[in-house]
């Protein structure tokens, strides 16, 4: 099965992303496919580079890099909503790509299901 | 890895699929307050663009969500853009499907007469069963 993923809060704040990559690991591991995962409102934290958690942590934006890598996973990141937060082409991750909504609409479409993780 | 690595930009599966003619069943709930968080904005952003690919596409309003098509929202004092204007703009993108939870309304005191669109009120039960019938569900 193809999921779709939205990611809708930020990073270490909240569980959803840490639930959003612990649901894409486990479906690819159970051998269903992840095209897309969409990153939305405060969600666009995970595609910064910037980012450096203590070394005794999670790395959050690395761990979504390294799946993306693995598994040819397209991340996208809204442009709207990036913009708002300071999250462009100069801080942003390797592996993120900044696009539009219709990005999200597509993947509702072409996905058989598309899974949301926020509050 | 040996296998030649494509970057992420390039897309995977989805670009090699003509996605045109499919219509799937979109269904956009709002369940916060318009202001205070910016989830309903940005929502509405989402259902402008869903507009563009000819889905069919509908809004369920619940819990705080109905706040958001109440007249007379006034939000100079917080400095916040009113953008509830825009609820009344759906109509000309195709987008007339609007339902509102009726215990969430009478939870707040609230009417239909008290909002600012055409709207379908909904018994919990009753969306709950249009829910199961969409093919994406995207909450806010």
């Amino acid at each position: 099965m193809k999921f779709a993923i939205m990611v809708n809060e930020g990073v270490y704040q909240h569980q959803a992303t840490d639930s959003a990559y612990q649901f894409a690991k486990a479906a690819i591991e159970k051998g269903h496919e992840v095209p897309r995962i969409f990153f939305y409102h405060d969600g666009v934290y995970n595609a910064s580079r910037l980012t450096e958690p203590p070394a005794d942590d999670r790395n959050i934006v690395s761990r979504w890099q390294k799946l993306a890598k693995e598994h040819n996973i397209d991340m996208v990141v809204c442009i709207a909503a990036a913009m708002r937060r300071g999250i462009k082409e100069e801080n942003l991750a390797e592996n993120f790509r900044i696009s539009g909504l219709g990005q999200l609409v597509e993947a509702g479409i072409q996905a058989d299901r598309l899974v949301v993780f926020g509050d | 890895m040996g296998e030649e690595m494509t970057e992420a930009t390039g897309g995977i599966d989805f670009e090699d699929e003509d996605a045109s003619g499919v219509i799937k069943k979109f269904m956009f709930v709002n369940r916060k307050a318009p202001y205070g968080t910016i989830y309903a904005l940005e929502a509405l952003e989402v259902v402008l663009i869903s507009a563009a690919f000819d889905q069919d596409v509908s809004l369920a309003f619940l819990d705080d969500g109905v706040y958001q098509l109440v007249k007379g929202q006034h939000t100079k004092a917080i400095d916040v853009k009113n953008f509830s204007p825009t609820y009344r703009a759906l109509e000309g993108y195709d987008i007339e499907k609007l339902y509102v939870e009726k215990e969430s309304l009478e939870q707040r005191g609230l009417t239909e007469a008290d909002l600012l669109v055409d709207v379908e009120v909904m018994s919990s039960a009753d969306i709950a069963k249009m829910m199961a019938e969409q093919d994406v569900v995207i909450s806010f």
